[in-house]
């Protein structure tokens, strides 16, 4: 319904939907801390690098594996200090601008190719059609830790290898969904109807299917951030993902990996910093199932009522 | 059965056979081990034996044909690294890797299932939170920190456990520890989905109306037909701990596959890289094999 309420009158419309999704979003307490959390992130992501890089990369050895919940050095050093003695909370606020950027870079790489690819895919109905899908089995028939090894370390690892890796093993999971989903929607009566009606493929594609599947998108997007970023953090935690000076918190925790026994803290924040964002993403991917859902969004719309 | 059996045969060799082709020649593009076994002073000479000697003179191509021979021949290679044959050393790290696979998800598999019908029993019960809780932190949680940690806490911390290495039955606590999270999590939530639109179901209503008593109602009737789906995503589980536990081998220092193969990789031990990808994928697919013979006995109307 308001699919087509926002075609018929956009401008006007755009605020009321948004703060529909905020009243959603408001009835699913959990979610709400999520996405605050996730927007703190995101913010550290884009702002942290510009302001912080000077004091995340000051080597202060008097500070070395300072140890947390320490204000004498300053706030900084809140969460202690690395094996150099730069502030950690600083370092994971700057570290959060490549973990996000290259898990941002993947996700948005392979929803791209890989729903464009299961869009023609579902509506050919020619050869493209059969070929496609086979491309999936094959991507997803490779190890893909073992093939990421293998091209970034022929490749160096820089973060636009990083991201083309991790692009092109996520492929699959967009591609697939598109293309079911297309399957299906494509014999609906409206797509007929546009048919009949003389409207042109681009036209059915993006203004009648597109709508219909964004939302599956955008709840696998989400989640699929989160497994990114664990794939990440693992690559750089292996010593092949990004490469110091260059930080991101996979690589944190490796650096901290041999300070274990006697500053545990080095490796235990940032690894608590991707824990909580991938586990507010997978949080906020829940709320998504069900609010962009409209046969189970009536679930979040009375609590929305029961809660004020 | 038998045609079955060729279909899927034919059908695993194929992708084997282009993942073999992708991998020789992409490690190969890694660089020359010349570089990286013999000192940086080392004359032409014996960087020139050394060439000769692993057959890396020859064009790509030509390696390429001679793999292929030897390959028929069932002769792996041999590894450039511990002058053995490949195949030996990697049999010798797939041991360890299907001891640690199947333990972990012997015990993954039992938790999972008998906790996860439990849950779907009591929707928002105790077992309930703590299949969703423990499902949560599965999908979200690092592996490699989720072992840190716990080497830091039970290791260190207590001192119950060694840290590393293997040796001791203790030494295999904490990798399979670290190991059973994730898939305990995912096929929690698999059982419990499964079982809650079992239990739904008209033939459960059935068991129900003559009296059959809730264990056997839960235990015989929805678990058997709510397995199926679960069985898929144990054979996965199951596919990806045969691959090898990269992170977790790494860390708790244990000699299996995964290990093996990245350090080949980053070794340009070539020859051992392509017989742990054989290896690993005969095991994979024999495992599926077995996956689908246990459909076929869970629902006699699955016939090959």
């Amino acid at each position: 319904m308001t699919e087509t309420q926002t075609e018929a009158v956009p401008k006007t419309k755009e605020p009321g939907k948004f703060i529909t999704i905020l009243r959603l979003l408001w009835a699913d307490k959990v979610a709400t801390t999520a996405a605050i959390f996730v927007l703190i992130v995101i913010g550290c992501a884009i702002l942290g690098p510009i302001l912080l890089d000077g004091v995340a990369t000051k080597a202060n050895l008097r500070g070395r594996n300072a140890p947390p919940f320490d204000l004498s050095k300053g706030f900084l050093m809140i969460l202690g200090g690395d094996q150099l003695g730069r502030p950690l909370l600083a370092r994971i606020i700057v570290a959060s601008g490549n973990t996000i950027a290259v898990a941002t870079g993947a996700v948005v790489a392979s929803m791209i190719v890989g729903s464009s690819l299961g869009l023609i895919a579902g509506y050919s109905r020619g050869r493209l059609g059969q070929v496609i899908p086979r491309l999936a089995d094959v991507i997803m028939s490779f190890p893909s830790l073992l093939l990421a090894v293998i091209v970034l370390y022929m490749l160096a690892p820089s973060v636009g290898n990083i991201v083309l890796v991790l692009a092109i093993t996520r492929i699959p999971i967009y591609l697939r969904t598109t293309r079911a989903e297309v399957l299906e929607i494509r014999e609906r009566m409206f797509v007929q109807a546009a048919q009949v009606m003389g409207a042109s493929t681009g036209r059915i594609i993006f203004r009648h299917i597109m709508p219909m599947i964004l939302p599956t998108l955008l709840t696998i997007a989400t989640l699929d951030f989160a497994f990114v970023m664990l794939a990440e953090s693992s690559l750089s935690f292996l010593g092949i993902g990004i490469q110091p000076p260059e930080i991101t918190w996979g690589l944190m925790v490796a650096q901290g990996r041999p300070y274990l026994t006697s500053a545990w803290w080095l490796s235990f924040w940032p690894g608590l910093a991707i824990i909580l964002t991938t586990l507010s993403l997978n949080l906020l991917s829940n709320w998504m199932r069900v609010a962009l859902d409209p046969t189970q969004r009536w679930r979040l719309e009375i609590g929305g009522k029961k809660n004020g | 059965m038998q045609s079955f059996l060729t279909k899927r045969a034919i059908s695993s060799g194929v992708s084997l056979l282009l993942l073999i082709v992708a991998v020789f020649f992409l490690s190969r593009l890694t660089g020359d081990p010349t570089d990286l076994y013999l000192p940086v002073d080392a004359s032409a000479e014996a960087r020139e034996n050394f060439r000769e000697l692993h057959g890396l003179n020859d064009p790509l191509i030509v390696q390429f044909g001679h793999y292929v021979a030897d390959l028929v021949r069932l002769d792996f290679g041999e590894s450039i690294r511990r002058a053995r044959p490949a195949l030996e050393v990697v049999i010798e790290a797939f041991v360890w890797t299907f001891q640690l696979a199947v333990i972990t998800m012997a015990i993954v598999s039992a938790a999972a299932v008998s906790l996860g019908a439990l849950a779907a029993f009591h929707v928002g019960g105790a077992f309930d939170r703590i299949a969703t809780f423990f499902s949560l932190i599965g999908a979200s949680a690092p592996d490699f920190w989720i072992a840190i940690v716990a080497i830091v806490v039970f290791a260190v911390g207590f001192g119950w456990v060694p840290t590393s290495g293997t040796g001791t039955v203790w030494h295999w606590i904490l990798p399979i520890g670290v190991l059973f999270i994730r898939p305990f999590g995912l096929i929690l939530q698999v059982v419990r989905g499964s079982m809650i639109s079992a239990l739904g179901s008209a033939y459960v209503k059935t068991a129900r109306a003559k009296g059959v008593t809730p264990k056997k109602t839960i235990f015989v009737h929805a678990l058997r037909n709510a397995m199926l789906p679960v069985i898929t995503v144990i054979g996965d589980q199951a596919a990806a701990l045969l691959n090898g536990a990269v992170i977790v081998e790494t860390i708790f220092g244990f000699p299996g596959v995964g290990k093996l193969m990245i350090d080949s990789i980053l070794q340009r031990d070539f020859s051992v890289v392509l017989a742990a990808i054989m290896v690993t994928a005969l095991a994979i697919f024999l495992m599926n094999i077995l996956i689908d013979l246990a459909y076929a006995a869970l629902d006699p109307r699955i016939r090959y």
